[in-house]
């Protein structure tokens, strides 16, 4: 895409050269009126701390808590929220979409 | 994502080139194709076609399912002449996602109260457009009628392989600014590339439809392939020579 979230890779990659464990969650797929497009990143470092977004704010909690599992055990994973997950209905994907989002490990 | 990777890819955006990571899902294996490697790629037509979208997608290739994450440079629109189109020019763009930068040696028309918010440099082309880097992600037009601006700003624009040329005027007026720049050195298939008259035909009127016919013009020439009978894509395809 056109993206003018330039920093967003960035920054994973000064996190990673101040010594912090980082993990990229990248959308993947989308059905739906998903809030952001395939290819939409946040990154997530080892605070807790994070930059970009996935869903505009709807899921990048639970997308948070998981990147810090990602961090600890090095296992990419495929998370998905769409309004058939009760959890999704709890952390708010409201606009009736569904998405897919992976998350890596950086390093 | 390994550090490297990550490295490379961010090297390679600051360039401003084409760059797309290729992701096997779900085991996250990867690779990074870089623009000057597309042709020679197993993927060739998919990451062609991703990039000239601008779209990250997933594919099914072998049997195995690749996300293609694209990083396109943001395209950029330079413009000659701060007049009277290019007020409803430079809004327009912008909504569209274009960094707009315009370019016109008198101040009394490039003037911040006339341009709120856009990048203006009130200097003649010969200083004001190298230090820009315009590249194959940029948009050029000339607007301002004056052969004096206008013209070493096309040659500018042509030298650096800009993805569309357009300049303001009549087929006459095209005609007498084509032997000018022949004149200049310019080669025949160069000035083939320049669109004059500017923009769609849809019979734009005013400053603000004649706005919409040059973006829309610039938009089907970043967009649509190549086969369609449009200016090279170079700025997607990095093929042009």
């Amino acid at each position: 895409m056109l993206s003018r979230d330039d920093d967003i890779l960035k920054t994973a990659e000064q996190w990673r050269n101040a010594g912090h464990g980082v993990a990229l969650a990248t959308v993947m797929e989308t059905w739906g009126s998903a809030p952001r497009p395939a290819g939409s990143h946040l990154v997530i470092n080892d605070d807790g701390t994070f930059l970009g977004s996935v869903s505009g704010g709807c899921v990048e909690g639970a997308v948070v808590t998981e990147a810090l599992d990602v961090i600890a055990s090095g296992e990419p994973r495929m998370l998905e929220f769409g309004v058939a997950d009760e959890t999704a209905w709890n952390v708010g994907l409201s606009c009736g979409g569904t998405i897919r989002v992976f998350v890596e490990k950086v390093g | 994502m390994k550090n490297e990777l990550l490295a490379e890819l961010n090297a390679e955006r600051a360039a401003r080139r084409p760059v797309i990571v290729v992701t096997e899902v779900p085991t996250g294996a990867q690779r990074l194709v870089k623009i000057a490697d597309f042709a020679g790629d197993p993927l060739a037509a998919e990451l062609d076609r991703q990039l000239r979208m601008g779209k990250s997608g997933m594919i099914e290739a072998a049997g195995r399912k690749l996300f293609l994450t694209v990083h396109a440079p943001v395209a950029r629109l330079v413009v000659t002449g701060a007049v009277h189109i290019s007020q409803a020019l430079a809004p327009l763009a912008r909504s569209l996602d274009y960094d707009v930068t315009i370019v016109d040696p008198r101040t009394a028309f490039a003037s911040p109260e006339r341009f709120p918010d856009i990048a203006l440099i009130a200097e003649w082309p010969d200083a004001a457009l190298p230090p820009l880097n315009i590249d194959r992600y940029t948009a050029f037009v000339a607007l301002t009628h004056d052969p004096k601006i206008d013209d070493p700003a096309l040659l500018h624009a042509l030298a650096r392989e800009c993805f569309y040329i357009g300049a303001l005027g009549s087929r006459k007026t095209h005609a007498k600014r084509v032997e000018r720049l022949k004149a200049q050195g310019a080669s025949e298939a160069a000035l083939a590339r320049i669109h004059s008259p500017i923009g769609l035909a849809i019979g734009a009127v005013s400053p603000a439809e004649i706005a919409v016919a040059i973006m829309a013009e610039i938009t089907a020439v970043l967009r649509l392939p190549r086969e369609a009978g449009h200016a090279p894509a170079a700025a997607v395809t990095g093929t042009a020579a």
